[in-house]
């Protein structure tokens, strides 16, 4: 199966968008991330120290489990209950902008589920969204604000994004 | 999960883990500025108590209303129960109003097993008689957890009034599931026979159960329950059996101290050992809305069972 993005070109993937984040905001003050779990969590603390080599700020840097805002709970076999993940975010978003970080970009649910679970915590001056690939598909009118790399696909593809610091390596690959 | 949540009997340990792991997360939501998740919106759980309760009840409506649930609350002596409507005819009618969910107290051993074979509802049992009270047991083992980080190998010493308790009946399957080193102690009358067979270790020494104790689980004096001279005396039993905090010393110096409620102050527990610094018994209240929100989860968030 096809590997469309390896661990040097995540890198500076990773890279040319934290600097596309600074060049949009003009400065990091009022800027915060939020991770969706799972793999959302790992790349917001990366995109965090990229953010801070360039601009020597920290910036605050969050967890978020949609699990509870999913909206197709109701149709999961009983019993195959999804597993509902602590959410932290040790910081208040009241007037701050929120970079949501995702791996993949697909129907746009999981997206809608974490606008709803995210504006619970506060009313944030505004929320962009940075996901590693975008695949098209989608269900709702929800598009990213930072984009790695967008990969055309068919529905009954998967693309999986890995990580080191979960899966053992950084990659991004299209399978079936 | 299964349909129900009857008692700790029927868990697996890999069942028990996955609604620990989930308060865990549940625990999260009552520290928000709102505190309210969308996931059980649209589901109805009736809450149906023919015991009163306080704690438990209160602890499970607010369960409920962080997941969005619509819940009714049916307190036996407001109802038709008092024109001597049976508890199955209870249920049907209740079940005729299409509820997901009924959360159960009943003072007869066995009234949830009766209810979940014949209502299409899920039944959750929030104490029968003298059988179980699971969700206490979850929330004691979730703030055990919370403190010792682990379940397996501590010294967990039960005392009081073991015959009558359904929160040492669903501890002690709890508890010898997961491993830990359980043991009971109170006066031989209620002392139930054959606790031995459940994996623990039984005495009448308080000290002997106390000692090294990483954990001590005070148990109230049902005297409600009693029906006949189990105890000379609250005065005497409160010498024998009573926590004093000359007693908590011979226990580890970082024990917990956890009791279900509501507590009889200088019969089971003295004053100041209930308020004072190993006493968690705050705690386990506030845990039991995470644990009850984690067993409502499980049990209804998904699609209807067929």
């Amino acid at each position: 199966m096809p590997v469309v993005m390896d661990a040097d070109r995540m890198e500076r993937t990773l890279t040319r968008i934290g600097h596309e984040i600074l060049e949009r905001n003009r400065g990091v003050e009022e800027l915060a991330l939020v991770g969706i779990r799972t793999r959302g969590v790992p790349l917001a603390r990366r995109l965090a120290r990229i953010l801070k080599d360039i601009s020597h700020h920290d910036v605050p840097t969050g967890a978020l489990d949609i699990t509870l805002y999913r909206d197709d709970l109701m149709r999961h076999a009983v019993g195959g209950q999804p597993v509902v993940r602590r959410t932290e975010i040790p910081f208040s978003i009241d007037d701050r902008r929120i970079l949501l970080v995702d791996d993949v970009l697909y129907t746009g649910r999981t997206i809608r589920a974490a606008l709803d679970a995210l504006i619970e915590f506060g009313r944030p001056r505004a929320i962009q969204l940075v996901v590693i690939v975008d695949r098209g598909h989608r269900e709702l009118p929800i598009k990213a604000d930072y984009v790695g790399k967008n990969l055309p696909t068919a529905s009954s593809q998967s693309v999986q994004v890995r990580l080191t610091e979960i899966d053992g390596r950084d990659e991004v690959e299209i399978q079936g | 999960m299964t349909k129900d949540l009857l008692g700790i009997a029927d868990l697996s340990r890999e069942e028990i883990y996955t609604i620990l792991d989930t308060a865990e997360a549940m625990r999260e939501i009552g520290e928000r500025p709102i505190k309210k998740v969308p996931t059980l919106r649209g589901k109805t759980v009736v809450n149906l108590f023919y015991e009163p309760s306080t704690r438990t009840r209160t602890s499970f409506e607010i369960a409920e209303k962080r997941l969005s649930a619509d819940t009714l609350n049916i307190a036996v002596a407001t109802s038709s129960v008092l024109k001597g409507e049976t508890l199955v005819d209870t249920a049907m009618n209740l079940e005729a109003m299409a509820p997901d969910v009924i959360v159960l107290r009943h003072a007869s051993s066995g009234a949830c097993h009766l209810l979940a074979r014949v209502c299409r509802s899920r039944i959750i049992n929030a104490g029968d008689g003298m059988h179980e009270h699971p969700t206490q047991a979850l929330l004691d083992a979730f703030t055990i957890r919370q403190h010792k980080d682990r379940l397996e190998g501590l010294k967990v010493a039960i005392i009081g009034d073991l015959l009558h308790s359904r929160v040492q009946r669903s501890n002690v399957l709890l508890l010898t599931k997961l491993g830990a080193d359980v043991w009971v102690s109170g006066p031989p009358t209620l002392v139930p026979p054959g606790i031995d067979r459940l994996g623990v270790h039984v005495t009448t020494s308080v000290d002997g159960a106390i000692a090294d104790a990483d954990v001590i689980m005070m148990l109230r004096i049902q005297q409600e329950r009693m029906q006949g001279a189990f105890v000379p005396s609250l005065r005497e039993y409160f010498s024998v059996f009573g926590l004093t905090s000359e007693r908590v010393k011979r226990a580890r110096p970082d024990v917990i101290i956890l009791h279900p409620g509501p507590i009889n102050r200088g019969v089971e527990i003295a004053s100041d050992v209930a308020d004072g610094p190993y006493s968690v018994i705050l705690e386990q209240v506030a845990n039991g809305v995470a644990v009850r929100m984690a067993v409502l989860y499980l049990l209804a968030g998904g699609a209807e069972a067929d």
